[in-house]
């Protein structure tokens, strides 16, 4: 057993509003330099949707991620000859056309425009080229809200698993149906990017896991962009560099959550540690699709446990990031009531970013022309008294989002995962509403409670940490101690005096 | 005298400050080690430029250097005039596609925007030379005939002799005006070398072929 430390994320979809308000506080710190304007650390795609960089979820396109091949784990992208080989030319590189072209406007011409009949205009100006922009065909959320998704969101290869009908039956105005996804870099256990880096710039922090890319070691040979199957490290076309999300690294260490997560308006976010088994990545990372989630979750362990304790102990973990495991929110989320699921664990990254489901709109009819009461019975999860117990429980087949969707991005295509989530989801509104507005039956209340595999007692811990978290149960952040982890190839007191004026230029004059 | 700063002052003046300067710039500016690839920004002219030059000039590229750290060798193999017309026919059509590869390459920074965006002046000094460099090098491989054998008793003998400090510029002062200029233009580029993006092929990641996958660091060095 090989304990380490992660410092983990869980996005609760249910309560994300699609502002992107993360995304602009990511913006504004990190990617407004030159070159990565066109860069989205952070960003928030419609779900059915192709996302951003468009279509990035095809593997068959992108070859991102790891695959199995004659029972071996293998790089999608290449093998080690064949990477040196592309290394002139990446077949499976996304460009700056799959992303978009960011632009700005000339708003100067508003105010100098030399008078005349018609209102001047502020064009659109390439961020790239300076040249102006005619036709703006492409942006960082193009297909926001659903906007044109008879020609974007049918894309989406996750609808691959529907039948032809479901499919049709997503566009029938009364079904229509999307949820928002948030993304960061999935800070993953087996990243492709680091496996696909030719120089071996991409490294993973082993005290909290943090994925990051050396600048100074990054040659431009761009097999993290295409290895990466979240398409979450960027090329900066204009330093020759890849860069990605850092988590905060810097906010994180001085105690601050990274600032998608401070920023987020519906709270959504949650940040804590996760102890896993660093000897189980390989093995979780090699079984059959149907039990992925299942592995990852097994190498995740119990912070509670003395023998996991100890071993934590030995790999040097200290007291106080174990107690931060141990009150970690994720750890709750993903494991103890196992509610949070990874992004696509088909790629076999095994991502430390985890996502709730959101609850899925349920059928709703309209028969000519007025809403089918009938035809809608006890197809509402709140449908008050009305609700007869089979069909209260039964309203999941009739989500409106098939659940072989949900199953196609969270759980490898194994939809009794994703089923065993929502039946414990439904059983938390069941119970808190029978709590609240009294319209359910105690019987009906057990019987979800029973379908979820749950009980009253953990219940009100789920809803507790959904609904009414504070800061500080939402963001356990760890004590990074890199105050004190400097003292491995520095002493702290050698850099006392070297501040302040004339450092730069030091001063030799003085002897003693 | 002419000769003898084209062929002795400037080689040697040319490699010790690429060396310098390239030991300067790898340890005082690592992070401007970079290929500053622009595949990102443009992808389709690039294949047929990128590829052609780099596999074709690679290649040329280690049979100069073959010939010139195994001259033995190299002159039993093309003591058999098959064996001498199949590498010069080699030879000339991997210069060639370096040559097609590099005009596509410069057509691309020309035409391209998006490519201008990311295009220096010391890159379109870099482009002109090497372009000169695989240019004079195709001209001269073709008009005078049996390179491959006769670069054995003229540069190499040169080459050998800046390398063991006893200079003798005899082996190729009498030689055509178009070979030496390829000689001469061959040393600018060892002079660009440090100051351009052209570092990027010091630093070709080969270790790649044997490093683990996976990248951990730690900041503090674990005891178990």
């Amino acid at each position: 057993m090989d304990i380490r430390a992660h410092v983990s994320m869980v996005f609760h979809l249910d309560k994300c509003i699609g502002c992107h308000t993360c995304s602009i506080a990511c913006k504004n710190i990190w990617t407004d330099r030159k070159g990565t304007e066109y860069m989205w650390w952070n960003n928030v795609e419609t779900k059915p949707g192709t996302g951003y960089p468009t279509l990035w979820e095809d593997q068959e396109k992108y070859k991102g991620g790891w695959e199995k091949k004659n029972g071996d784990l293998k790089l999608k992208l290449h093998s080690r000859l064949k990477g040196l080989g592309n290394i002139f030319y990446n077949p499976f590189l996304p460009t700056l056309d799959d992303y978009y072209e960011p632009w700005t406007y000339d708003y100067e011409n508003l105010f100098n425009a030399p008078e005349g009949d018609d209102q001047p205009t502020a064009r659109a100006i390439s961020m790239v080229t300076g040249k102006p922009m005619d036709n703006i065909e492409a942006g960082p959320n193009w297909d926001d809200d659903l906007g044109g998704s008879p020609i974007y969101a049918r894309n989406d290869v996750n609808l691959d698993e529907l039948t032809e009908d479901e499919r049709e039956q997503l566009n029938e105005l009364e079904r229509v149906v999307f949820f928002y996804l948030p993304r960061i870099c999935n800070h993953c256990l087996n990243p492709g990017c680091v496996a696909a880096c030719p120089a071996g710039a991409i490294y993973k922090r082993g005290e909290d896991g943090i994925v990051l890319i050396a600048q100074d070691k990054c040659r431009a040979w761009r097999m993290c962009i295409s290895g990466c199957p979240y398409k979450k490290t960027y090329y900066n076309w204009a330093s020759g560099k890849s860069e990605k999300c850092i988590l905060c690294y810097p906010r994180l260490e001085s105690g601050q959550p990274p600032a998608c997560f401070h920023s987020c308006v519906g709270r959504i976010r949650y940040l804590g540690v996760l102890l896993y088994d660093a000897d189980q990545i390989e093995k979780c990372a090699s079984v059959p699709d149907e039990e992925l989630v299942a592995a990852q979750r097994a190498m995740i362990m119990d912070p509670f446990d003395p023998a996991v304790i100890a071993a934590a102990k030995k790999n040097k973990i200290s007291d106080a990031m174990i107690a931060s495991a141990q009150n970690s929110p994720v750890y709750k989320f993903v494991k103890k009531w196992g509610l949070a699921l990874p992004l696509h664990p088909d790629f076999r990254t095994l991502p430390m970013l985890y996502y709730v489901p959101p609850m899925l709109p349920v059928l709703a009819k309209t028969k000519d022309g007025n809403y089918d009461v009938d035809g809608a019975k006890g197809e509402n999860t709140f449908a008050p008294l009305s609700a007869s117990l089979p069909a209260m429980l039964s309203s999941l087949e009739k989500a409106r989002m098939p659940i072989k969707y949900m199953a196609s991005m969270f759980s490898a295509g194994n939809v009794k995962v994703v089923e065993d989530v929502y039946r414990k989801l439904i059983a938390v509104r069941i119970f808190k509403r029978a709590q609240t507005v009294k319209d359910y039956q105690q019987a009906e209340v057990d019987a979800a409670l029973a379908a979820g595999k749950t009980d009253a007692e953990e219940v009100e811990a789920i809803f507790r940490l959904t609904a009414l978290p504070t800061y500080e149960e939402r963001f356990v952040v760890p004590p990074l101690a890199r105050e004190v982890a400097v003292e491995a190839w520095e002493k702290p007191l050698d850099r006392k005096t070297d501040a302040g004026f004339g450092v730069r230029n030091k001063i030799n004059r003085r002897k003693f | 005298m002419f000769d003898n700063i084209l062929f002795i002052v400037f080689p040697y003046t040319a490699v010790t400050i690429a060396i310098a300067v390239t030991i300067y710039r790898f340890a005082f500016d690592p992070y401007s080690y970079s290929s500053q690839s622009s595949q990102f920004l443009e992808n389709r002219i690039l294949f047929f430029g990128s590829v052609p030059w780099h596999y074709g000039v690679i290649i040329v590229l280690l049979g100069h250097l073959t010939a010139l750290l195994f001259p033995g060798l190299w002159g039993l193999f093309t003591a058999n005039q098959i064996r001498l017309y199949v590498l010069e026919i080699t030879g000339l059509s991997l210069a060639l596609m370096a040559t097609v590869g590099l005009v596509l390459l410069f057509y691309r920074r020309l035409s391209n925007a998006r490519a201008q965006a990311v295009t220096s002046e010391l890159d379109w000094v870099l482009l002109i030379v090497l372009l000169l460099q695989v240019g004079l090098g195709f001209w001269v491989a073709y008009y005078y005939r049996w390179g491959s054998d006769w670069y054995l008793h003229t540069a190499v003998p040169w080459l050998v002799s800046l390398l063991k400090f006893q200079p003798d510029i005899t082996f190729v002062t009498a030689l055509p005006f178009w070979v030496k200029f390829h000689f001469i233009n061959g040393f600018t580029i060892i002079l660009l070398l440090p100051f351009t993006r052209l570092v990027h092929l010091l630093v070709y990641p080969i270790s790649y072929l044997w490093r683990e996958h996976q990248v951990v660091i730690w900041n503090k060095s674990r005891h178990y």
